[in-house]
């Protein structure tokens, strides 16, 4: 997309009926690198891969959080904007417990982050949040949900996706395989994330514990962190398994991007 | 129904009168540190007056792996008390990746009482946990937070009957000889369970069960203990 007179503020509508501030918010979701999730009837797995701005010198961003027992997010994009929307889920999902003494429900939490997002695209005082969210929950009621979020303020939800980065190539290896996830045991929905974040990863970029990370959240399973060591076996076993698998679509191109801010 | 007492009505007989924010539910609640445990209970009966709630009601709570509260006083501020710590917990591990430890929690709550200084909480707490080091450790609260570690704690209306007595047989207080062995599990659980039955002859509210909390390294594992419903 191109500059144009109608794309300064956040107010301003253009005339064929588009707000850009909005549009170029979530141009920085598509910057950030990737996030991946998918499902089964039981478990719900987000995948990220973590970006580090000087290779051997610093740490990798973390993208993944824990919001309660029941819930997780994976962001893409400002990372320090994802930190509030998710410091803000973590309050409202402490105050839910509080009130009514029940886990508050994935869609009801992702309706108040939606509605806050919604907020700051019709004000002039603000900005969108430049982060797209993945919300991975289980309601006793209503089983395994994973959500996408965007800065406009809409929420979908799905059996898998992936946002960020090279993601195309991870949201057409989940459109080959989503079929068999239903019924899938945990090791093979991690496989399954892994293998989608392995084509986002560029080229001359090896998906390692360092730089990959996996959520997991559940029936009977409350929200855990896989990383590091802990994530050594299942890499081994992607090593193992990789000419079974289906073949995955090759990384596209992409424009220039802020390292640093952009995760 | 239950038969109502205001304060009003029971001693000068008359109908009206100000609103009385506090009741006392009445209960007993005990908590003994020992080197590698500790050990906190409560009866779990709930009155008003002369008149039982229910027979049931937990003055326990766990906060973490290894640190519970044992509240007695008004169960309404209790249970809110409890609910609002736990919030804070949840926080606390969210910003710093951990549990909060026993000391940070016994900080927290008297911060927290003292912050209703003006409208208290109508709360006696004992707070019991292994500490950073290991080792077992109560901290005894007042109703607007003044707290200490103690070596043995009672609180509520058996209180008086009970306290003395674990001064002499757990802390070893005004003995001639004191036994050179240091508390076991066994005999301070053993302990536990006389004061309560002990308590519950004597004093009118307390009674019906025991819920006790027997906290290790390992965990916290629960016992009850029946007592007479008298």
């Amino acid at each position: 997309m191109f500059r144009n007179q109608y794309d300064t503020d956040i107010t301003t509508w253009s005339p064929a009926g588009r707000l850009h501030q909005v549009e170029y918010a979530m141009e920085a979701v598509k910057q950030g690198s990737a996030c991946v999730g998918l499902k089964s009837n039981t478990l719900v797995v987000i995948g990220s891969l973590k970006r580090s701005p000087h290779a051997e010198l610093s740490s990798y961003q973390k993208k993944l959080a824990k919001i309660d027992d029941h819930i997780g997010f994976g962001i893409a994009g400002l990372a320090s904007d994802g930190r509030v929307l998710i410091k803000n889920a973590r309050t409202q999902a402490i105050n839910h417990k509080y009130t009514y003494d029940t886990p508050i429900s994935v869609q009801r939490l992702v309706l108040q982050i939606s509605d806050k997002s919604q907020v700051s695209t019709q004000r002039s005082s603000k900005r969108p949040y430049g982060v797209g969210l993945l919300i991975s929950g289980y309601d006793e009621q209503t089983g395994t949900h994973l959500f996408q979020t965007e800065p406009s303020g809409n929420y979908y939800e799905y059996k898998a996706i992936a946002i960020g980065a090279r993601s195309q190539s991870a949201r057409t290896y989940f459109e080959k395989n989503y079929q068999t996830f239903e019924e899938a045991d945990e090791e093979t929905l991690i496989l399954h994330a892994l293998r989608a974040l392995k084509g986002t990863t560029g080229d001359n970029v090896e998906l390692t514990s360092k730089n990959a990370s996996i959520s997991i959240v559940g029936k009977d399973r409350k929200y855990k962190l896989i990383e590091e060591e802990q994530l050594e076996p299942y890499l081994a076993k992607l090593e193992e398994n990789a000419a079974a698998t289906t073949e995955q679509q090759p990384a596209e191109q992409q424009d220039d991007v802020d390292e640093e801010m952009v995760q | 129904m239950t038969t109502h007492i205001s304060p009003q009505m029971a001693s000068s007989g008359t109908q009206h009168g100000k609103f009385e924010p506090y009741v006392n539910n009445g209960g007993t609640t005990l908590a003994i540190p020992g080197k590698d445990f500790v050990i906190a209970a409560g009866d779990t009966r709930l009155s008003t007056g002369y008149s039982i709630h229910t027979r049931q009601s937990s003055k326990v709570f766990q906060l973490t792996d290894k640190c519970v509260i044992v509240t007695a006083g008004m169960q309404s501020d209790a249970s809110t008390l409890h609910k609002t710590m736990h919030a804070r917990l949840v926080h606390y591990e969210h910003a710093h990746g951990k549990q909060m430890s026993t000391e940070a929690i016994g900080q927290m709550l008297s911060n927290m009482l003292y912050g209703r200084r003006f409208f208290p909480y109508y709360t006696f707490n004992l707070v019991a946990g292994i500490d950073s080091k290991g080792q077992g450790v109560v901290y005894g609260y007042d109703a607007i937070g003044s707290y200490q570690s103690v070596e043995v704690g009672a609180m509520g209306t058996g209180q008086s009957l009970i306290q003395p007595l674990l001064d002499n047989q757990v802390a070893y207080k005004n003995h001639q000889l004191v036994p050179s062995k240091e508390l076991d599990l066994e005999r301070a659980l053993s302990l536990v369970k006389d004061s309560f039955t002990s308590a519950g002859e004597r004093d009118i509210y307390t009674g019906d069960s025991v819920e006790i909390a027997i906290i290790t390294q390992e965990g916290i594992k629960y016992e009850t203990l029946q007592l007479k419903q008298d």
